[in-house]
């Protein structure tokens, strides 16, 4: 590239930037916020069925599922004024195979924003909702493409579930099955163990959100689910070829909340495309 | 008064009647809606955001005895429910479903469903809109998914006008469809035994009930508790674990201190319900009985009620006390329920 334009370039996207940063936000206005989950292993791309993985304890895998809820997003702008995304417009299912279901995509008012948190899951509130209530990716009956996030013996949904094979699995298939949910129940007097976990992402490093009317900004978050293995628990094929409701659940979760990273934010996007 | 005008008299009562009899319905069929017995405590079940209307409760009942509800359109919810048998599966330990594979718990009764925080054995389902899923996707029971069987019931000649008639269009949506099967559920009240009747003064118990009424106040009904006959906790009656090994409360709440708990059943409409028990290992109600006072076993998690003050487990009764018992429990049968009309296909 010639450097003369290359300055100017540099130039125009510095001035680009600052007036951004220079318009004053109007606080009934509302902008986009998505929040990009993309699923990686690793230093990879997630390749479900094709991608060859190797877990902390050396074991190699395949990963033919994965798919978890996010829910409850909130946001906090520079000033430290926190904004909770009104709950009905909250919830997201994130497929592996789709990658359409990748962007949480909300709506918040024009604002700069350094943190955002959100639930990996659903919690005990909606769980506990009348069925009419819940819809779309929450309607309990939907087999949501295929997906299957809801337990039907133990009323509740599965967070997060992740499926393949390893030949470190004992038998034929050699197929494990981590399936990970349990809100607390419903019956203060007999609670089921809690593996609702929040999240909170600083996005100083990243770069801020910066949310504007007529524009949406694409805060890019790398979720390396090799995490959901690796960690406080390093998980063994071998020995927890399943995991559903179990005590063993709780470890899982607690490794997952490191899945995510932010690693940019993309402002002023136009159009889906650009992302 | 003068002996014909009497008579007369008599002659015009036995003529209304007569009439009455041919020109008024039978009463039992009329449909009056969700009414909470007046003994009996608040329903659990939200009845003022879901009150029941006759289309609802018809639409329910044709679901409930539908199999299309099963993938191969063999089983229905009837299959195991039987009205007859108090709506359960009589005569089988545990469930049958399709291809005849067998679960692994014997059918509860569907009765008195309003007053029930929690569903199964273990209590595992919290919505009774959200319960008739876990049979439907179960591979030992129906083996089915709610959105196939909301295509089949499109494809129906007579559904769309029926949930018409039910919610105002003939949408057929999942929520839709609980909620019918619910409001067929809810209805199914069983408050016309002998106990209700003596609770309401309109009899009165023989000596022999009376007396097992005392022995069942004393021993029994700090966890079947009146009127309902179940204080709905999860408690551990002494049963030896299971062939499977059945861990009950625990598979949900993983909480130690709930293996082997199961929800304390109701005890009316016995004489229907048979065999007893999570499994359904014990065939008649004198072998409960038996159970209680000799065969109770400490698996950590026995219920305090179950153990004595000198250390010996179970609860003491005398054959006295046994077929008194026997008696009081007999009352507690409501034949109108198995036999109402209205709850019938
Ligand atoms: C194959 C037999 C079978 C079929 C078919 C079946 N059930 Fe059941 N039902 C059972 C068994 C067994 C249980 C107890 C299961 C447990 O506790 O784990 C049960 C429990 C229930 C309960 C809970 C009662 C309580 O007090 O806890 C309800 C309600 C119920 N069934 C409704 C239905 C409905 C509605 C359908 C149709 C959609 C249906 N069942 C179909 C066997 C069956
Ligand atoms: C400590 C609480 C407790 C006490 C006291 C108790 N029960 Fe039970 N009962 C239970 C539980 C829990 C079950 C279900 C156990 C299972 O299936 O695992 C049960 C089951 C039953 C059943 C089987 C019902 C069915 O539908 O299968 C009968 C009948 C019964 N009890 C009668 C009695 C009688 C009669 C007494 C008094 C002599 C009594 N119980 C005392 C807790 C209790």
């Amino acid at each position: 590239m010639n450097k003369n334009i290359f300055v100017a370039i540099l130039a125009i996207s510095v001035m680009a930037c600052s007036k951004d940063n220079n318009t004053a936000t109007d606080n009934n206005a509302k902008g986009v916020l998505s929040v990009e989950f993309d699923n990686i292993v690793g230093n990879k791309t997630l390749q479900l069925n094709t991608g060859d993985y190797i877990n902390a304890l050396g074991q190699s895998f395949k990963i033919t599922r994965l798919q978890y809820y996010i829910s409850n997003i909130k946001v906090t702008n520079e000033a430290g004024v926190e904004y909770v995304v009104p709950q009905d417009s909250s919830y997201f299912l994130i497929l592996g195979d789709d990658r359409s279901s990748r962007f949480a995509k909300v709506n918040v008012p024009e604002g700069d924003y350094k943190k955002l948190s959100f639930i990996v899951g659903v919690d005990s509130l909606r769980s506990t909702m009348p069925v009419e209530n819940r819809t779309g990716v929450l309607d309990p009956t939907g087999d949501h493409a295929g997906a299957g996030m809801y337990w039907t013996w133990n009323s509740g949904y599965v967070f997060f579930k992740m499926e393949g094979t390893s030949d470190a699995v004992p038998g034929a298939a050699h197929k494990f099955y981590y399936h990970i949910g349990l809100y607390g129940g419903s019956d203060p007097a007999s609670p089921t163990i809690n593996n609702i976990k929040e999240i909170s992402l600083d996005l100083t490093q990243g770069g801020i959100s910066q949310v504007r009317s007529g524009f949406r900004s694409n805060v890019h978050l790398l979720v390396d689910v090799l995490k959901a293995l690796n960690g406080q628990t390093n998980v063994s094929f071998a020995e927890k070829p399943t995991v559903m409701v179990d005590e063993y659940s709780r470890n899982i979760a607690s490794n997952y909340v490191h899945m995510f990273a932010h690693d940019h934010t993309e402002n002023g996007v136009k159009d889906e495309s650009e992302l | 008064m003068k002996k014909a005008a009497f008579i007369a008299g008599l002659l015009l009562l036995v003529v209304a009647c007569k009439k009455g009899a041919e020109v008024l319905p039978d009463l039992s069929t009329l449909f009056t809606g969700f009414i909470k017995p007046a003994d009996f405590p608040d329903p659990v079940y939200d009845v003022v955001a879901n009150p029941v209307s006759e289309a609802q409760f018809e639409l329910g009942k044709k679901l409930f005895n539908d199999a299309r509800l099963s993938r191969n359109n063999t089983i229905a919810c009837s299959s195991c429910h039987i009205q007859s048998s108090g709506f359960t599966q009589h005569g089988h330990d545990v469930s049958h479903g399709v291809d005849d594979r067998l679960g692994t718990r014997n059918s509860p009764q569907i009765m008195n469903l309003a007053w029930n925080k929690a569903f199964f054995w273990d209590g595992g389902v919290t919505d009774l809109d959200l319960q008739p899923m876990a049979p439907i996707e179960n591979p030992v029971e129906m083996d089915e998914k709610v959105p196939n069987i909301l295509e089949k019931l499109r494809a129906d000649s007579k559904y769309p006008g029926l949930f018409k008639d039910a919610y105002g269009t003939d949408e057929i949506t999942s929520s839709r469809f609980l909620k019918s099967l619910s409001a067929y559920m809810i209805m199914l009240i069983s408050d016309q035994s002998k106990y209700d009747s003596v609770r309401r003064k309109q009899a009165i118990f023989t000596v022999a009930e009376q007396r097992g009424y005392t022995v069942f106040k004393k021993k029994c009904a700090s966890c079947h508790t009146e009127p309902l006959f179940t204080d709905h906790s999860y408690r551990n009656n002494g049963l030896a674990p299971s062939a499977i090994n059945d861990l009950g409360r625990y598979s949900i709440t993983l909480n130690a201190s709930d293996r082997y708990k199961f929800k304390v059943p109701s005890l009316r409409n016995l004489q229907y319900t048979g065999p007893f028990m999570h499994d359904g290992r014990i065939l008649n109600l004198a072998g409960v009985l038996d159970h209680y006072t000799g065969e109770v076993t400490d698996q950590g998690t026995l219920d305090p009620l179950l153990k004595q003050a000198d250390g010996s487990l179970g609860i003491s009764l005398t054959d006295a006390d046994k077929s008194d018992l026997l008696s009081f429990l007999n009352t507690l049968n409501d034949h109108t329920f198995v036999r109402n009309k209205l709850f019938e296909p």
